[in-house]
Order: C-alpha cells, then structure tokens, then sequence
C-alpha cells in the first residue's frame, strides 16, 4: 500500500471526512446526522489515514490515545445527562440555550442534547479506531 | 427523588471513566474502590427510599411512561442493586491484591465499573429494551474483563461464552420485536396492563418462550448452561468472582421479573416447563460438580445447580416460593462470590486449583479453612447459615403443595453439594500438599485486600443466618409485590392508566 | 410487502443456521451476524410497515401534519445495529486472537479450556 499517490490522497481524503464529519454531528439534531455516524465518518478518515501511512502516523495525527477519547466522550454524554440537576429536573432532561432570541426567531439554539452527542462522537470515534489500530498493528 | 435512581448508575460510569483514563498510575485501583464504596451509599439510600415509599420510579429526560425510558425500584430491584454493589466493593478491594499491573494498564479498573453499571442498569430499568441496551453494557464489559491480558485457556473459554451469548442476545432481541408487534409498547407496567387484552394469547406464549430461551442462557439453566463451565474457570479470580456472583443472577432476575409481572397469562404452560427446567438444571449441575477435580470447575457446576433452586421457587408461583427464590438470589450471590474469592487465595497459596494436586491450606493457614466452611456450608444447606432458610423456605413450598417428587430433588441436590464441598476441603484443605509446599498466608502479596472481602462476605453469610427474620419478613413484602403488581404499574405509569 | 419481508427473514434465518451448525469459527459468526440482521428485520416489520412521510414535527406545530411512519421500530433497530456493530467487531476480533494463539478456528479442536479426560 505505499503508493506515493494514495499517501497524497489520503491525507486529503482524511481532512476532508473529518470536516465532513464535524457538520454531520451538527446537523444531527432536525435532520439525519448525529454523532454516531459523524463519529464513523471520522473514523473512516483515520483508518484511511492508517492504511496510508501506518498506524504509527495515524496515532500521532489523533494526538490522544483512541481509549482515552472514548473514555472521555462517555464522560462527556454522561456531564450532558448531569447537568440536568443544576435545574432541578430529571437525569438527561435537555437543557436549551437560545441565543440572540427574538419574538419570531429561536436565535442559535445550544442545548445539553448537543453537548450529549458530541460525547456519543468521540465514543465511537475512540471505540472504532481502538479496535481498528489494534487489528492493524497485529496483522 | 429521581436522582436517588439514576445515582447507582452514574457513579460506577464516572468512576469508569476516571479509573480508566489513570489506568497507567497506582491510583486508578483506589479510584475504584472510592466509586465502588460510594456506589454502595447510593444504593443504601434507594433502599432506604424503597423501604419507605415503596415502589419508585423515575422517567429519564422527563418524558412520560410509557414512551420514555423509565426506571423503576420495587423492593427485588433495589435488594439486587444492594447486593450488587455490596458485591462490587468487596471484589473492588480484593482486586487490589489479586489484578496485575499489566490488566490495570489495559483497563481493568474501567472494565469491572461498566460491568457494575451494566448490572445495576438491569436490575432498575423499566422496560425491556433497555433490559436489552444493559445486557449488553453488561456482556461486551464481561467480555473485556474475560479476555484481558488472556493466553490460550481465556481466549477459548471466551470464544465459547462470546458464541452462546449472543446467540440469546438474538433470540432475546427477536423477542423484543414480535412482542412490540402484539402489544404496541416495551415498558414492563404497560405490557404487564396490554398483554391481557390481547386475544392472540397462543402467540404471546410462543414469544414468552422465546424469552425463556434467552433469559435461560444468561442465566444457565439446563440444557442452555454449556458455555459457564468453558469459561469461568479461566480469568482471573476476581473476575469468575464478579461473574459468578452477579451475571447470571441477573438472568434469574429477568426471569423472575418477566415471568411474574408480563407472561403470566397462561402458568399452567410456561411455569410447567420451567419447573422441569429448574429440577433438571439442579441435578445436572451437581453431578456435573461431582465430576470435576478442579476448584473453579466445581463451584462453576454448582452455580447451575443453585440456579436450579431458584427457578424452582419462580416456577411453583406460590407466595411462598416467590419468597423462596428472593431469598436464595440474595444468598446465592454472596455465598457464591465468596467461595471463588477464597479459591483465589488458594490458588495464590497453593500454586494450583487442581485439587488433588494441592493441599495443606489447614495445617497452614487455618483463618482461610474457617472462612471456607461458612460459604461452603451455607452452599450445601447447612442450619445456621444463610443457605439452610434458602433452601428450607424453597423445599417447605414444594411440600405445601404437595409436590413431593421435587421436594425430594431439592434435598438430594442438597446432599450432593456437600458431597463435592467435602471433595474441596479434603483434597485442598486437609490433605497435605503432595509436593511438600507450605501453603503460609505470607505468600500473599497483598494479604489484607484479599482476606478482608473474603471475611466480610463471610460475616454476612453468618449475620443471615443467624438472624434470618427481617431477611424472611424483606422477601415476604418483595414476593407480595411481584405476585400483585399493581403498586408497580401505579408508579410507572401514574393513576392515569 | 409484509409477507417478502417475512420470507425474506425466513431465508436469512435458513441460512444462519446452515453457516452456524459449520465446525469453522468464522463461519459460525458470519451466521450470527446473519441471524442479528434477521432478528433486526423482524423489529422493523413487527412495527407495521406504513408507507409515510417522516416522524418529523414541522416548527410550530404539536403533532405530525401528515401520516408518517412508526419511529419507535426505527429507533430500537438503530439501537440494536449499533450494538450488533459492536458486539461483532469484538467477536471477530476475538475469533482472531483466538486463531493466532490456538492456530486453529476448528471449534472441535478448541478444547484448551476444557481438556479431554486423561485416561
């Protein structure tokens, strides 16, 4: 596998799943996306990445262990959950911030809803290329 | 209020996640212990909610039941979650003397809190898919744990238990679906409401079976209990521990909980079934015992043979031996973690878990031979310890109702397992060890971790049994629940239904 | 449309029990993993198969407008996907391991943990 044309693409190809990534977990919330496929897409970006340029590459593209970074979003999700008590509802309630509100606009709407997926992504994220590097590595 | 119910999952998921990002350092092991030991105030606090209030229940992100996710604490529920955790923080400590460095550092800490959490998640969850969603939180954490750091002997005895249980995850998910399809809902106080309306009640049995087929496998039961002698003899003895103490309790426990409160429309079928279910798992399990010479081995045959009991109790459906089957389930889970804790002390001690090919443990460490009678003989029946009033409240409801074939059964099992748990004291205990070793207590590393879970446990053996009252008078009001679930359904769904 | 899709879980049911009664490991997964999408399908025609618009409530409004689809099914079958996703790239790689170390995926030669009788 070590074209010089697929190690050029690759990189790209990696940058580009990563953004694309990055507005499907945004777009999550009213329409289809959401932060298990963004964070299969990410995924896929660096096991591309990996199969390029070697694991050994991809790790230090990711800069954090992938375990760590699932550890983290599963903390992440669980915080989005917590947040609920501050305002005496119910565990994983939705808490919603509307920015700029106006009578007959919502404004930017930030919510605990989003925050929760940004944790499912890097769950995923984190899981997949855990398991995909260390399949790698061994073969 | 709510939050009492989602505490005893929250704390083992944060301590998860801490012990597992300081999974490199000394200190993720005290970082779960801390979890474990909190985990348990939590689950002494639902309890203490439960005992007063009854049955409590919570809509997670406050959507309604039963089109939200609800959990639910009846009395069984919370006593499971108690135990569980009571559970967990004494393997927590004995993992101190019993993990290597090198499972820490992939995670071990981590791993053993997901698995707690999976198991508090299906003891409180409200409907069955989310039984489902903790199952599985539950298996690909027992799955981890199983495989961690393993060499030939872990890797196919994980092989075997990967295999069969997803196979019941199938079957159970399988279920799920057709069920939804009759009833239009998963959560339990509603299909407990729905499943009598529906006129198609043929079909209903044909998916209670296949629930039975799956909650069977995770629980063990003959002839589903193949893959729990391939594997739980191979990971290390704080993990068969844990497995042995909680996983397939928390089968029994589906079972209990769908057999009582959904699939109770036509007993004179299911409940038939699973009384032979039961009484063929009890004998099979203790003459698979019989057969072994391996301490795990032995104690993994006699879980299914002890699960035996407990679908017993299930399967007479009277009062009396619902109040059985609760009872046994809290004995069970303490007795049986106990006795492969203790075999891990042995191990350590001895140099093997081949019991003919170890001895000595009495002339040497005689502390250990007392704390391994307690469980031992609270496993085979004998008065005063706690297995004595399980087995005498499950035996006395078979007689009750005059079935005296089982009630033989029940006995003769009975005798059988002291048959075996003599094997182990005579052969591990008594005999000197034949190659001369000399099995002191210095050999532990970490003497106190492992010994102070093993006592402790060992206490509360002895506490119910000698003063089986408030434990008889606990079950009593649980059975009451579970065989009138009506106060479940009103706090589920409200007094709107 | 109901009675294809049951035929059709009928044929991956068939099938997943052929590939599982084989002696290869790998095999007997490609079968479970068959079987887990046969169990998947049966959520989704056990939900009823209607032909709407998607579960989407427009801005304003409290309730769908139109008819639309059951989502609940949608939902549990995502659900159980995205479990099966994982509990299978666990399994497969187990099943490698497990062939690096015992050199075989011939379940009737997987007997470390459970030696034949010495006579």
């Amino acid at each position: 596998m070590n074209s010089v044309i697929l190690r050029a693409g690759a990189r790209l190809l990696a940058l580009l799943l990563v953004i694309f990534s990055i507005y499907m977990l945004l777009r999550g919330h009213n329409a289809p996306g959401g932060g298990f496929i963004g964070g299969l897409i990410a995924a896929t970006g660096f096991v591309v990445f990996a199969i390029a340029c070697g694991t050994e590459d991809a790790r230090r593209a990711l800069r954090f262990d992938p375990g760590s970074i699932a550890g983290a979003g599963l903390g992440i999700a669980l915080l989005a959950g917590i947040i609920a008590a501050i305002f005496g509802d119910n565990f994983f309630t939705g808490q919603w911030l509307f920015i700029n509100e106006t009578e007959d606009d919502k404004g930017i709407p930030l919510s605990t809803v989003l925050v929760f997926d940004i944790g499912v992504y890097l769950v995923v994220l984190g899981a997949v290329l855990s398991i995909t590097f260390a399949l790698e590595e061994s073969v | 209020m709510s939050w009492f119910l989602s505490l005893p999952l929250i704390i083992p998921f944060l301590t998860a996640i801490a012990a597992y990002l300081l999974r490199h350092s000394a200190s993720g092991k005290w970082v779960s212990v801390a979890g474990s030991a909190l985990g348990l105030v939590a689950s002494i606090a639902l309890m203490a909610i439960v005992l007063d209030k009854g049955v409590v229940a919570a809509q997670m992100g406050q959507w309604a039941a039963p089109f939200g996710i609800t959990l639910v604490a009846d009395l069984l529920s919370a006593v499971m979650v108690l135990i569980t955790a009571i559970t967990g923080f004494a393997v927590a400590i004995y993992a101190m003397g019993d993990v290597t460095e090198a499972q820490e550092r992939l995670g071990y800490h981590g791993l053993f809190q997901v698995l707690l959490a999976g198991v508090t998640g299906a003891f409180l969850t409200g409907d069955l898919f989310n039984l489902y969603v903790w199952f599985e939180v539950m298996l690909i954490a027992s799955f981890g744990l199983l495989v961690l750091m393993g060499g030939k002997e872990q890797l196919d005895g994980g092989v075997k238990y990967v295999a069969l249980n997803l196979i019941s995850t199938i079957f159970f998910l399988t279920g799920i679906g057709l069920l939804y399809g009759l009833t239009g809902t998963l959560n339990f106080a509603d299909l407990a409401l729905k499943v009598e309306e529906i006129e198609n009640q043929g079909l209903l049995t044909v998916v209670a079976m296949m629930f039975m087929v799956a909650f069977g496998v995770k629980a063990a039961v003959f002839p589903l209990f193949f893959w729990l002698p391939a594997a739980y003899h191979t990971p290390s003895f704080s993990v068969s521990a844990i497995f042995a103490g909680l996983l397939t309790k928390v089968g029994v426990y589906a079972l209990i909980r769908c057999f009582t409160l959904v699939f109770d429309h036509d007993i004179a079928f299911t409940h038939t079934i699973l009384l032979w279910v039961a009484c063929l798992t009890m004998v099979v399990g203790v003459l698979g015992a019989a057969a072994q010479s391996d301490f795990r081995k032995i104690l993994s045959f006699h879980i299914i043979s002890q699960i035996g009991y407990m679908i017993l109790g299930l399967a007479l459906m009277t009062p009396l031996a619902i109040v059985g089957a609760v009872f046994y389930l809290v004995h069970h889970i303490i007795v049986k973690a106990n006795l492969f804790l203790i075999a891990g002390v042995a191990k350590r001690l001895t140099g093997g878990t081949e019991v003919y090919q170890i001895g000595g443990l009495y002339k040497y460490a005689p502390f250990l031979g007392v704390l391994f009678l307690v469980p031992a003989f609270s496993l085979a029946g004998f008065p005063p310890l706690s297995g004595f009033w399980a087995k005498y409240i499950i035996v006395k409801a078979t007689l009750d109702i005059e079935m005296w074939f089982v009630a033989f059964i029940a006995l003769a099992v009975g005798l059988m397992t002291i048959y075996s748990m003599t094997k182990i004291w005579a052969e591990a205990f008594w005999k000197n060890h034949p190659d001369g070793i000399e099995p002191r207590m210095e050999k532990l590393s970490n003497k106190w971790a492992q010994l102070l879970p093993i006592a402790g446990l060992a206490v509360l053996t002895v506490f119910i049994g000698m003063n089986p009252e408030p434990f008889v008078q606990f079950a009593e009001r649980s059975a009451a629940q579970l065989l009138d679930p009506s106060d479940y359904i009103t706090a589920v769904l409200g007094d709107a239904q | 449309m109901e009675q294809l899709l049951s035929l059709l879980i009928g044929v991956l049911v068939a099938a997943s029990v052929y590939l599982m009664l084989a002696r290869n490991l790998l095999r007997f997964l490609f079968g479970l993993i068959l079987l887990s999408n046969a169990a998947n399908l049966t959520i989704f025609v056990a939900g009823r198969l209607t032909p709407g618009a998607p579960p989407l409530i427009p801005d304003g409004v409290d309730a769908p407008v139109s008819e639309v689809a059951n989502a609940l099914p949608q939902a549990l079958v995502l659900t159980a996907i995205v479990i099966g996703f994982g509990l299978f790239a666990f399994a497969l790689v187990l099943a490698f391991r497990a062939y690096q170390s015992l050199g075989t995926l011939h379940t009737d030669e997987m007997r470390v943990a459970e030696p034949k009788e010495q006579k």
